[in-house]
Parts: structure tokens; C-alpha cells; sequence
């Protein structure tokens, strides 16, 4: 028995405004930009989506099952610039047939600076999802897939038992991405790991007019789903919503291949779809992937490259985590929701001075004409911020940083 | 190939891209005849001289070296004294001691008052009244003059191709390809639009409008340029490529960082100071960059016919002792006034290419440079500005000095683009375009 499991990612920062070092507002986010780029990529992609994703639920009969995240800020665009995208995810929640995931609620890499900031960004996001609707996330993914074997551990004694990642070659070896695992010393902490070549086959290469398979069919597609039978038992196809009408435009086809999709999956008995905790409950855990340096399901080098591989990006998070003591200590609500809506990657992903193969998918929906642009927007942004500190908590900031 | 400068006796890039480019095509295997316009130090009975590499760099033992890279070029000094830019050797260089010295001393800086004395004693007669570039009086004599040797020169050498860098050749250019039957190719570095804005000179603009529509092939140093060919001189896009400068790499490798730990940070503009530079841009930023931060000091290195107002600009704004003005550097004072900056402006109008960046760069300097240059189309790790964006100028000043992760991100990336520039990719650029001229002048009518 073959299953896959679709895990589709729905994010969206909240873009600064130009900000110079001579501006002095405190409202730093560009809302028509935010606004507009919602509304846009919800007419080309997460209204057709999540519309086809519910007819196949319906067509189907429940046989076609699959995973979301959302982040809690696009939740919060979603309500105020295209509340109709809310109303369709909460009539697919409402199929019992879509399982919601946890992650921190700005889409942040917290983790890596302040488990209290992102314990507490993991809390923040399942209760507005409970809220919205109506389901406990169980299953954790962090930020871009950003993982390892601290994290695991970590999220385990949250209470998490279930943890995607990315299947990483040099750290699978000969090993498949098709089976279950679990983190070295924690049996019974379940690992998914997205199998990066028949996910990236869709996300990345489906409209590619020079790849060899181009173009790709549903039926194509299905058999090479079919082939992990007798090799393992999940094909985990884990990618970003805008796959599906934004990063492939309509005209690629992408839609109609998904709708096709299903369809030809289910012709063979021995295959079938699940939600990620379904999965884990159908199958044995196979054995340890251990993942001592962080990885993610970015680039080529499936590293945190793109997000802390210049001077400028460390700086820019470091600057920012070392607020927030102070931040927390001000009781300011304000101060501390700008300064989560700061967390958010994104803004750093903008600072990658990387390019090459990567370039183009670093490109989407960026605000800036160069990192550099970005990183100085960013900065100005939070030393405005940083003013904002009551004098006697900018103290605590320095203490914190000693 | 028909040039006007030569290093070590240069005002601008010109020079420099004359050089590298030079000993680049002698390198691929290109016999080159360098015509060069040179005083004559005392004979009189000779107009032409011929001079070996090793004549030519007969200087101090660096120079000699140099001679082996250029095997394949031989150089003719014509009788003839081009300098357009009249004030750049007129004005008294102040030494880099003067530089460091003034910097350590605290205001009123002393370095601003012999500046206004050098300048006041400039030669070469007022600046152009509209505020356009500087001539002298009997350029076109030298001109014609030059144009006159080189027809001689025709009588005497073969050659396949005609290489012409800017206007001051194109009349040579034009008669050695009537007398010779060989295709013209002419090199535009800058036009009389960059130099003096609307302030157009007729006379110069009808030479170059001449020279490109004679040519066969025209070369710019950037789509800039080619954009300013095509719109203002009437060049049809197809007949004009864009072969990029490059910088020479030589020496320059494993040259240790400087650690001059300083409380004061420095900003550098470098270049002449004239309208085409926007010098006055730089000036008005530095006001405002003043605004949110102390202990910064711009310097202004080089000559021109808006020092002077930009001195009083400066005065004006109450920021005098912020701004230190240089006078014209040399080679080694270039070095050091690099090793000092943080930061490199050229906030230039209109900039055909621009080769100071890179050489900023190649001294660890990060840079800002104006949108509107030609180095920008080639210089991705940049902070980039349009030039009267005065406000975003000064926000990215403050960045640079106020964020050292910035500036570090900045000379990293940098670094690595640069030494990816190289004048063997120009000069075959070059030679792709005399190709093509050859297959046209053969080509049946």
C-alpha cells in the first residue's frame, strides 16, 4: 500500500513600507502592498485552490485527504482582505478530510534564538486555529521546514508526536524518504520527511518546457507514485499553496493536473491518500534519521543559507531577539505584536545575497531592488522600534546581550 | 588604435580603459599601433616618434615589467597636447600627509583654504559661463593637428582596422579610414551629453555625431550609452555593441585590510568635480546624513570647474568643517585616500560607465553609485541611488557607517564580482567588433 500525503503551505509576510533613516512613524507596514498582493494571489491561486481541492474531497467521496498550514498572519489577511478564502478552508476543515498543522504563528525561525518566543508562538497559532476551526493541531512543522534533532526533542516535550522535515540525501544516504522514522533517543516521536524529487517534479519543474518529462501528466505522475509500492509506504509531497495557480500559472496546466490526479492515484487499489496523522498511525516507524545540523527545504543546499548566510542576516536577527526582554518588560501590546510581525523570515529571506540557481524563486513577490535595500529598510525599521523601549528596559536589552 | 591618454598621464578612465584594454588585445595576439598625442620635450624636427614598449616604459623597474605585456604594441607619440579637462594637473594636489593631517586636526580644517587658493589660481580662464565642461581655447587646433599626423601615420604603417576612443580622435579616425579604405570603429567612452548635461558644446557634438555616423562599428561602455547613441546621434541600434570595461586585477590580490581603528567615519567622493559628477548631490547628502549622525567626514578628492561651489555649497549649509576638499590625487595618494573611506560615493548625472567603483571596491571600499552609470549594469553588489534622490542617498550613507554587517556583506560580495572582471573579456569584445566591421567592409555594395 502506497500513500500520499499532500501537505500544501499557505503564508504570507506583512511587507515593510520604504522606511528611511529619517522616517519616524511607527506604523512599518506597507498594508496597500499587503492588501493587494492578498487579494491577487487570491484570485489566481488560493480561491481556485482551495475551491478544487474541496470539489476533489467532494468527488471523491473522503478518498482524497490531505494537510495545510497556515500561518497566523495570513489567517489575520485572509479576515481582513479576502475573508472568502477563510470560508472555503473552514468548509474543508469541515470535511473531516483535511488535518490543520502547527507551526509559529509569524512564520518565524524563533527557534533558533528564543525557545520562550517560539514556545509562544506555537501556543499563539493552535489556539487561533482551534478558534477558527474547530481542531487541535497534533502534527508540528516548523518555518520552511527548518529541523533538527534539537527541534525534535524540544517540540516532543511540547507535546508533539508527529514532525515533518525535509528528506535530506546527505543525511538519508541510501535510505528512502518513503518510510517512517523516528529522531535518535525518541521512538516514539514520528518523523515525515518530504521526498524532495517528486514534490519539487510538481512545485518546481511542472511548467519547465526543457525538462525532459515536460509536460507532465496526471497519469505519468501516478505511476511513479505507484513504483514506491514494494520500496516504502508514503509519498510525502509537501509544498507552498502558490504552487497551484502562482509559482505554476493556470496556463501551465497545474490545475487540471491535480484534478486529474486523484483520480488516477485511486485507480489502483493499492493506493490511496492520507492526512499526516493517519499516515503515522497506518505504518511502522522504520528507524532513526538523525539530523544533527539544521536543515531545511530550501534551495539547492537545503540548508538555513538562505536565511542567515550573510553578515547582514545574523546581525538583523540577532539585533532583533536581543529586544526581547525589553520588548516583553514594556507591556506594551503594540511594541510586541511589531516585534513578532519583524520575526517573520521572510524579511531576511529578502537580505539573501545568494543567487544562481536559486535566484528566481527568491524573486517572489519581493518588495526590494537588492538585499541590501532590504536589510537597510529593516534595520531603520527596528531602531524606530528599539526607540520606542521605555529608557529603563533598554537597559535590560544590553544585560541580555552581556 | 587613436587614443588621448595614456597612464601614468591620465584625468579619467579613458586612460585607464586605454591601458588595459591595449594590453589586453596585445595578449590575445592582436598587433596594436597606439597613436597617442604627447608633448615634445625639446626636438623640434620630429612630429611622429616611434616608440618600442620598452622606450615607451623606460621608468622605474614596475614600468620596465610592464613592456613584456605589451609585445605586440607599438606606440607613435604625435606632436599634439590634448587635454579637455583643463583644470586636472592645475590644481596643487594637496599631499596624503596634508590629508591625514587635516583629518586628526579638529575645525576649522586647514585643507579647506589652500584648496580655494589653488583653485582661484587655476589656469585655462573662467569655466564655461552656462556651466558646461571646460575646453581650453585651441583644442580643436590640437585636434585638427593630431588628425594631421595621423594621416601621415596612414602613409607609413598597415593596419587592418581603425580604433577610435572618443571625440578628439573621431576627425583622425574619419581621415585615416577615407585615406586608407579600412573600417572605422569608434570607442564611445562619454558624450558631450554626459559632460555638460543640456549645456550642449555645438562644435563637439557635430565631431561626434560625425564620428559615429562615419564608423562602421560603434563601441559604447554600456546600454546606457548606447541608448544615448541612438536616441541624441542618430546611430542605428544595430550598428552599436557594448563591450563592458574591466579593472586590472594586478597586485592588487592578498592586499591585507586595513585596520585603522578611527572614532570618525569617512565617506569619499573621488572623481573630477564638475556638473556631470554630482558633486553637488553629494554635498546636500552629506548635510543630511550630518543631520542624524556626528563625527563623519566627507571627502571630496579631485578637481574641476564646481569646486569652488561646491566649497561655498558646503559653507552655506553650515557644514565646512564636515567637507574636506583634496584637490587632484595621484596614484599612491589615491591608494591611501581609498584606505581611509568607508564608504565610496559617485553620485554621478550621467556616468557612460564609471571604472572608479570598481577600483573602490578592488581597495576594499564598499559603494554607492547613481543609477544613472554604466557600472551599474554589471555591478550587482551595490548600493544603488538615483542621483537626485538626495534624502536616499544620505539613508544609505548612514547605513554603511552606522551597520558593519552591511558593510561587510557588501566588500565580501563585491570583492568576488569584481575579480570576475576582466580586460581580456573587454578586448575580446573588441575584437568581435572588428570582425564584424571587416565583414561589412568587404561585404559586396
Amino acid at each position: 500500500m502506497a500513500s500520499v500525503c499532500f501537505y500544501f503551505q499557505f503564508h504570507q509576510p506583512y511587507r515593510l513600507r520604504p522606511y528611511s533613516v529619517f522616517d519616524r512613524g511607527t506604523d512599518y507596514f506597507d498594508h496597500e502592498r499587503n492588501a493587494a498582493l492578498c487579494r491577487k494571489v487570491a484570485q489566481k491561486c488560493y480561491l481556485p485552490a482551495c475551491r478544487l481541492l474541496l470539489d476533489l474531497v467532494q468527488r471523491h467521496e473522503g478518498r482524497f485527504r490531505f494537510s495545510i498550514s497556515l500561518s497566523g498572519i495570513i489567517l489575520e489577511q485572509f479576515e481582513r482582505y479576502c475573508p472568502e478564502v477563510l470560508d472555503l478552508l473552514r468548509q474543508l476543515s469541515g470535511t473531516g478530510c483535511v488535518e490543520l498543522l502547527a507551526e509559529t504563528y509569524h512564520h518565524t525561525l524563533a527557534f533558533l534564538y528564543s525557545r520562550t518566543e517560539f514556545a509562544e508562538q506555537v501556543r499563539m497559532h493552535s489556539d487561533r486555529i482551534a478558534e477558527l476551526f474547530g481542531q487541535t493541531p497534533k502534527v508540528f512543522r516548523n518555518t520552511e521546514l527548518v529541523y533538527n534533532n534539537e527541534l525534535a526533542h524540544f517540540v516532543a516535550e511540547m507535546g508533539y508526536e508527529t514532525i515533518l522535515c525535509e528528506g535530506v540525501d546527505r543525511l538519508l544516504g541510501f535510505r528512502t524518504p518513503a518510510l517512517i522514522y523516528h529522531p535518535p533517543k525518541l521512538p516514539h516521536v514520528k518523523l515525515l520527511l518530504k521526498n524532495y524529487r517528486l514534490s519539487d517534479d510538481i512545485a518546481f519543474r511542472f511548467g519547465n518546457r526543457n525538462w525532459p518529462e515536460w509536460p507532465l501528466t496526471a497519469e505519468r505522475f501516478a505511476e511513479w507514485i505507484d513504483q514506491v509500492n514494494g520500496h516504502g509506504d508514503l509519498v510525502n509531497l509537501f509544498m507552498d499553496v502558490e504552487t497551484l495557480g502562482e509559482h505554476q500559472w493556470a496556463d501551465t496546466g497545474i490545475f487540471e493536473f491535480v484534478k486529474a490526479l486523484p483520480g488516477r492515484v485511486l485507480q489502483s487499489a493499492r493506493n490511496e491518500f492520507r492526512t499526516i496523522s493517519e499516515a503515522v498511525i497506518a505504518y511502522p516507524v522504520d528507524g532513526a534519521y538523525d539530523v544533527p545540523e539544521l536543515t531545511s527545504w530550501a534551495d539547492t543546499e537545503r540548508d538555513l543559507s538562505a536565511w542567515l548566510g550573510n553578515p547582514m542576516q545574523s546581525n538583523a536577527l540577532a539585533e532583533l531577539y536581543r529586544l526581547e526582554r525589553a520588548v516583553r518588560a514594556s507591556g506594551d501590546e503594540a511594541l510586541l505584536t511589531d516585534w513578532r510581525r519583524l520575526q517573520t523570515s521572510d524579511h531576511v529571506y529578502y537580505m539573501c545575497t545568494k543567487s544562481f540557481a536559486d535566484a528566481d524563486v527568491h524573486r517572489y513577490f519581493n518588495p526590494y531592488e537588492s538585499p541590501y535595500d532590504s536589510y537597510i529598510n529593516f534595520m531603520n525599521v527596528l531602531d524606530n522600534l528599539r526607540s520606542r523601549l521605555p529608557v529603563k528596559n533598554a537597559a535590560l536589552q544590553d544585560r541580555a546581550s552581556a | 588604435m587613436l587614443g588621448w591618454e595614456f597612464p601614468p598621464y591620465i584625468s579619467g578612465g579613458l586612460g585607464t580603459a586605454c591601458f588595459g584594454l591595449t594590453r589586453a588585445l596585445s595578449q590575445l595576439g592582436v598587433e596594436v599601433l597606439f597613436v597617442l598625442p604627447r608633448p615634445v620635450p625639446d626636438s623640434h624636427s620630429q612630429h611622429v616618434r616611434l616608440l618600442t614598449p620598452a622606450t615607451f616604459f623606460a621608468g622605474t623597474a614596475e614600468e620596465r615589467q610592464r613592456a613584456a605585456q605589451f609585445a605586440r604594441v607599438t606606440f607613435l607619440a604625435v606632436d599634439a597636447i590634448m587635454r579637455p579637462y583643463a583644470t586636472v594637473e592645475t590644481v596643487e594636489p594637496m599631499t596624503s600627509v596634508d590629508v591625514e593631517a587635516a583629518l586628526k586636526s579638529g575645525p576649522p580644517i586647514p585643507g579647506v583654504r589652500p584648496t580655494l587658493r589653488s583653485v582661484s589660481g587655476m589656469r585655462g580662464g573662467a569655466p564655461h559661463a552656462d556651466g558646461g565642461a571646460d575646453y581650453t581655447g585651441d583644442l580643436f587646433t590640437q585636434v585638427n593637428r593630431y588628425a594631421h599626423y595621423v594621416a601621415e601615420i596612414v602613409e607609413t604603417y598597415d593596419f587592418d582596422v581603425i580604433h577610435a576612443h572618443d571625440w578628439m580622435t573621431y576627425p583622425a579616425g574619419i581621415l585615416a579610414s577615407r585615406l586608407s579604405g579600412k573600417p572605422l570603429v569608434v570607442h564611445v567612452h562619454s558624450t558631450e551629453f554626459d559632460r555638460s548635461g543640456i549645456n550642449v558644446n555645438q562644435a563637439i557634438y557635430d565631431i561626434e555625431r560625425a564620428g559615429m555616423q562615419a564608423a562602421t562599428r560603434v563601441i559604447t561602455v554600456s546600454y546606457l550609452t548606447k541608448t544615448l547613441a541612438t536616441r541624441h546621434y542618430a546611430v542605428s541600434p544595430d550598428k552599436v555593441d557594448v563591450v563592458y570595461n574591466a579593472i586590472d586585477h594586478d597586485g592588487d590580490s592578498g592586499r591585507p585590510i586595513p585596520q585603522i581603528r578611527r572614532n570618525e567615519k569617512i565617506v569619499l567622493f573621488l572623481g573630477r568635480i564638475t556638473m556631470q559628477k554630482g558633486p553637488e548631490y553629494f554635498v546636500r547628502a552629506a548635510k543630511k546624513v550630518l543631520e542624524v549622525m556626528d563625527d563623519v567626514r566627507f571627502i571630496m578628492a579631485g578637481s574641476g570647474d564646481m569646486v569652488r561651489s561646491s566649497i561655498e555649497l558646503a559653507e552655506s549649509l553650515g557644514i565646512g568643517d564636515k567637507v574636506l576638499f583634496t584637490g587632484f590625487l595621484r596614484g599612491p595618494d589615491v591608494e591611501r585616500v581609498f584606505r581611509m573611506a568607508d564608504l565610496y560615493v559617485m553620485p554621478s548625472v550621467s556616468e557612460p560607465f564609471g571604472i572608479a567603483p570598481l577600483e573602490a571596491i578592488m581597495q576594499n571600499v564598499p559603494v554607492l553609485i547613481s543609477k544613472q552609470s554604466g557600472v551599474s549594469e554589471i555591478l550587482t553588489h551595490a548600493l544603488k541611488v538615483d542621483f537626485w534622490d538626495i534624502d536616499e542617498m544620505a539613508n544609505k550613507i548612514v547605513a554603511v557607517l552606522r551597520h558593519p554587517p552591511l558593510h561587510a556583506t557588501l566588500h565580501q560580495q563585491s570583492s568576488f564580482e569584481v575579480s570576475r572582471l576582466r580586460w581580456t573579456d573587454s578586448a575580446r569584445g573588441c575584437v568581435q567588433v572588428y570582425e564584424k566591421a571587416l565583414a561589412h567592409s568587404v561585404a559586396p555594395v
